[in-house]
């Protein structure tokens, strides 16, 4: 069996902010349903953490291809 | 696999198969991202699929805001409602609610432009017959970026009162001194190198990547169902491309979600820029 071993490496990379965005999603429907009113605000607040955390990911996505 | 093959089927819907039986599965990879329409394969210059569909999606969105704005009436058409919901979604729940109602106005039309542009371009990812997301060349994404770049950096310099007063207000107030300099470090790093480079590799990647996969359960969906030995692997390969259908719709919501996001961090990073405070 033949294959590129970076691709193994991304997959066990990608766990980190995997973990990372389900916490940061479990705070922002705890953050809801405790203060609907409160939804836009952390709308926000959330899709930053996301962005934030999923560059890890994205950059590591980049980095298989780099290190090719 | 060669580009120059790829090139000859350009215009059908169906992607990149594995060339003969015989030789095996072949797994799509970086290749199946290369789609020149004219121009040659060996020169950096060629008139690629992604561009063409990107000139497209210029032409239909313009065209579809200026006919509409052409005849706004009090009772709204089917067209201007959903011209007004497009609109009315990047203006309130993406400048407004994060420049700030004060600044929020001069912003809207690029916030408006860039909305539509990468969500219609990512559509054309699933599209029948187009299949191609064109962000997924890093680049789009690269010259979308560089545009938000230098407008969040020219605000910053005009509002902060030129380079000094930019630099200065890099570095939160309140800060105890030995902290200042590490601070100023990573501000830096943030504002000029990770903000720019995070944004434009968070489409491609996200576009690159939803489409791999939906080329790996598709034509590995294909491989095993035509030449599987027995009728267990054809089964499997019909789940396969069964799996593919749900994917794609799950792109939809990606490719929507990172149209939205994008839009999201630029009118962010301006609001940062355009805020007196830190």
């Amino acid at each position: 069996m033949t294959g590129n071993i970076t691709f193994l490496g991304y997959g066990l990379a990608a766990i980190g902010p995997g973990i990372g965005i389900g916490l940061i999603f479990a705070a922002y429907i705890n953050g809801v349903a405790r203060q609907p009113e409160a939804r836009g605000m952390l709308q926000t607040i959330a899709f930053t953490g996301m962005a934030i955390t999923e560059a890890l990911a994205i950059l590591g996505l980049v980095f298989v291809f780099v290190c090719q | 696999m060669s580009p120059s093959m790829v090139s000859v089927n350009v215009l059908q819907g169906a992607i990149v198969a594995a060339e003969g039986g015989d030789e095996g599965f072949q797994a799509p990879g970086i290749e199946s991202f290369w789609w020149p329409i004219f121009g040659s394969d060996t020169s950096n210059w060629a008139f690629t699929r992604p561009s063409f569909v990107l000139m497209a999606s210029v032409v239909i969105i313009g065209m579809f805001f200026i006919t509409v704005a052409g005849k706004l009436s009090i009772v709204p058409t089917r067209r201007q409602w959903y011209a007004e919901q497009v609109y009315g979604f990047v203006r309130n729940t993406i400048a407004r609610d994060i420049i700030g109602a004060k600044d929020f106005r001069p912003f809207v039309p690029l916030l408006l432009t860039l909305f539509t542009m990468i969500a219609f371009n990512n559509i054309m990812g699933i599209f029948p017959f187009v299949q191609f997301p064109t962000m997924s060349r890093i680049a789009f994404p690269i010259v979308l970026t560089l545009i938000v770049y230098i407008v969040y950096h020219t605000v910053a310099l005009r509002r902060k009162h030129g380079v000094v007063g930019y630099l200065k207000s890099l570095v939160p107030p309140g800060l105890p001194g030995w902290l200042k300099p590490i601070m100023f470090v990573i501000e830096l790093l943030t504002y000029f190198i990770i903000r720019p480079l995070t944004l434009a590799l968070r489409l491609f990647g996200n576009m690159l990547a939803g489409h791999l996969m939906l080329l790996v359960f598709i034509l590995g969906g294909e491989y095993l169902l035509l030449h599987g030995s027995n009728i267990g692997i054809q089964v499997s390969g019909i789940l396969g491309m069964g799996f593919g259908i749900v994917m794609t719709f799950f792109e939809l919501l990606v490719q929507f979600l990172q149209a939205f996001i994008f839009t999201l961090l630029a009118a962010l990073y301006i609001g940062d820029a355009v805020s007196e405070e830190h």
